[in-house]
C-alpha cells in the first residue's frame, strides 16, 4: 500500500516538474519580442511535452511530437520568419488587461469544471472502460499486432486516418498554391550558372540581384 | 485532500498552459506570435486528452508477455509471430474474441486521436504561415493593427474617389 | 570560391543522412511492434531532406529531390491509401475492410497485416510528400527583407 503511494508520488513529481517546465517556457514565449527566440522556444516546448508524453505512456504521441513539433514545425516557422520580419512590435501596457482578464475568468471556470472529472490515472473512469479497453481486448484476436495504436489507427479507425492523410495532402496543396511550388529559386540558380560564362549579363534585374547577393 | 489535489494537479497545469496559449493569441498583435499561441493551445488540448487516457500502474499500449502468444513471452521474430498467429487462429475457432488482459495498459484511443491531430496541426500551421507570408507581401507588415490601419486608409481613399467620380458624373 | 568553414557540418551531414533514412524505414516497418508508423516515418524522411537543404542549399536539394516528385509523391500516397479501400471493395468486402482482402475467416491476420502495411506506406508517401512540398514552398520563395528588420 505504502509502495503504491510512493510510486504515485514519484509519478506526480515527474508530471509536475515537466508541466512546470512547459509553464515557464510558455510564459517566456508570452513575454518575448524576438520572433527567432519565440520560434526556438516553441521547439523546446514541443520537446519537453514529448518527454511528458513518455511519462504518461503515450510513446507514439511522444515520437510524433518530437519529430513534428521540434523538427518540422520549427523548420516551417523559421522559413516563414525569414520571409516576414524578425521582431514583434512592443505592445501598449494597457492593452494587455482585457485579454488577461478573459483568460483568468476562463481558467477559473475550467478549473471549477475539473472537480467533476475523474482522478488522474483512474482505471474505472468512463474514458478507460469504454471503447479503448475493448480495443485492447479484441486487438490481438483481430489483427495479431502487438502495438495496439497501429491497428486502431489503420484498421479500426482507418476512415479517420484516410481523412487525416487527405487533410495533410490538401494543406500541402494549399501552401503550394499560396506560395508557389518553390521552383523559382532553382530556376534562378540555373539561370545564373548558365549566364556565368559571359561576364556582362544584359538583363538589369539579374545584374541587380547578383550585386545584391554578392 | 492531498489526494484530491494530486489527482487534479495535472488538469490544472494543463488549463494554465491552455490559458497561456489563449493569452498569447489574444494579446499579441504579431501574426506569427499569434500562431505560436494557437499551436500552444492545441498542444495543451493534446496533453489533456492523453492525461485522461493514463491508467495508474499501466504501461504503453503495446501488448507483451502473456497477453500475446499465450505464454512464451519476448521476441518478435518472423517465425515466432507466425506461431503466435496460428495459436490465435485456434483460439479464434473456439470463439474467444475478448481476451482477459494480464498486464495493465494505458488507453490507446486518445493516443491515436492525438497522433493524427499533431500531424494535421503542423499542416494547418503551415497554411496559416503561408497566408501570413502573403499578407506581408501585400501590406509590408505582419502586425494586425497596422494591417487594419492600412485597410481603413484604403477604404476611406476608395470612398473619397467614388464620391469624386459621382460628383463629376453629376456635373 | 568555395568557403570551407562548413566542412565539418558537410561531412557529418553526409554520413548522417543515410542513417536518418534508415531510421525512418525502421520506424515505418517496425510500427507494428513498437512505437512508430507512417506519420512519424514520413516526417523523419522530410526532416532528412530538410537537413540536406539547410547544409547544401535549397537548389541542391531540389536537384536531388525535385518538387515535382514530392508533390506527386503526396498524391500517390493518398491514392494508395484510398486504393486499398477499393481493393477491399472489389474483393466483396466493405471499404477498407482488410479482412476481405484475402477472403479470410474472422481471426485470420494476413489481410490485416497486408492492409495495414499498405496504408502505412500510403501515409508515409502522403505525409513526406506534403511536408516537403510545404518546405519547398517556403524555402523557394525569394525573401525580400528590409535592412531595418535585422
Amino acid at each position: 500500500m505504502d509502495e503504491v503511494m510512493d510510486v504515485n508520488i514519484g509519478m506526480e513529481m515527474v508530471n509536475i516538474v515537466l508541466l512546470g517546465m512547459l509553464f515557464i517556457v510558455g510564459i517566456a514565449i508570452a513575454r518575448m519580442r524576438s520572433l527567432f527566440g519565440i520560434v526556438m522556444l516553441s521547439g523546446i516546448y514541443s520537446l519537453v511535452s514529448a518527454a511528458w508524453y513518455v511519462a504518461v505512456d503515450a510513446v507514439d504521441v511522444a515520437f510524433t511530437e518530437a519529430a513534428v513539433g521540434a523538427g518540422m514545425s520549427t523548420a516551417v516557422l523559421l522559413g516563414a520568419m525569414l520571409l516576414t520580419s524578425r521582431t514583434a512590435k512592443p505592445e501598449k501596457p494597457l492593452k494587455h488587461l482585457g485579454p488577461f482578464l478573459v483568460c483568468i475568468v476562463t481558467g477559473i471556470l475550467l478549473i471549477y469544471a475539473t472537480v467533476d472529472l475523474p482522478g488522474f490515472g483512474d482505471p474505472n473512469s468512463p474514458v478507460n472502460t469504454g471503447v479503448g479497453l475493448t480495443y485492447l481486448q479484441i486487438n490481438w484476436h483481430d489483427t495479431g499486432i502487438p502495438n495496439v495504436v497501429t491497428p486502431v489507427l489503420g484498421s479500426y479507425r482507418g476512415f479517420d486516418t484516410l481523412g487525416e492523410t487527405t487533410v495533410v495532402f490538401v494543406a500541402g496543396l494549399a501552401v503550394a498554391l499560396l506560395l508557389g511550388f518553390g521552383e523559382r529559386s532553382l530556376a534562378e540558380t540555373i539561370r545564373k550558372e548558365d549566364k556565368a560564362p559571359p561576364p556582362l549579363p544584359k538583363d538589369d534585374a539579374t545584374s541587380n540581384e547578383k550585386e545584391g547577393k554578392e | 485532500m492531498l489526494e484530491f489535489i494530486l489527482d487534479r494537479a495535472n488538469y490544472w497545469a494543463i488549463i494554465g498552459l491552455m490559458m497561456i496559449g489563449l493569452y498569447i493569441s489574444f494579446a499579441s498583435g504579431n501574426l506569427i506570435k499569434r500562431l505560436v499561441g494557437v499551436s500552444i493551445f492545441q498542444t495543451s488540448i493534446c496533453l489533456f486528452y492523453v492525461t485522461l487516457g493514463k491508467v495508474t500502474g499501466g504501461t504503453a499500449p503495446i501488448l507483451y508477455g502473456p497477453d500475446i502468444e499465450g505464454g512464451h513471452g519476448g521476441g518478435h521474430g518472423a517465425e515466432e509471430t507466425h506461431a503466435a498467429v496460428d495459436a490465435v487462429l485456434t483460439a479464434a475457432n473456439s470463439g474467444e474474441r475478448y481476451a482477459d488482459l494480464v498486464n495493465t495498459y494505458s488507453n490507446p484511443l486518445p493516443h491515436v486521436l492525438m497522433l493524427t491531430a499533431i500531424v494535421v496541426g503542423v499542416a494547418t500551421l503551415s497554411v496559416g504561415l503561408a497566408l501570413i507570408v502573403r499578407i506581408r507581401e501585400a501590406y509590408g507588415t505582419i502586425e494586425s493593427d497596422e494591417v487594419r490601419a492600412i485597410d481603413m486608409e484604403t477604404a476611406i481613399a476608395q470612398e473619397a474617389e467614388q464620391e469624386k467620380a459621382e460628383r463629376e458624373a453629376r456635373a | 570560391m568555395k568557403s570551407d568553414h562548413h566542412v565539418i557540418l558537410r561531412v557529418v551531414t553526409k554520413t548522417l543522412i543515410p542513417i536518418i533514412f534508415l531510421f525512418a524505414l525502421y520506424v515505418q516497418f517496425h510500427g507494428d511492434f513498437g512505437p512508430g508508423g507512417g506519420f512519424q516515418a514520413g516526417v523523419i524522411v522530410a526532416v532528412a531532406v530538410i537537413l540536406y537543404a539547410l547544409i547544401f542549399g535549397v537548389p541542391a536539394a531540389m536537384r536531388a529531390i525535385p518538387p515535382v516528385f514530392t508533390r506527386s509523391l503526396a498524391a500517390v500516397g493518398v491514392m494508395l491509401y484510398a486504393g486499398v479501400g477499393f481493393w477491399a471493395l472489389l474483393q466483396g468486402g466493405q471499404y477498407l475492410e482488410y479482412q476481405a482482402l484475402f477472403h479470410e475467416e474472422p481471426g485470420g491476420h494476413h489481410g490485416q497485416h497486408v492492409g495495414i502495411l499498405l496504408i502505412e506506406l500510403g501515409v508515409l508517401f502522403g505525409v513526406s510528400g506534403a511536408m516537403l512540398t510545404i518546405f519547398y514552398a517556403f524555402a523557394g520563395r525569394v525573401a525580400e527583407i528590409r535592412d531595418e528588420d535585422w
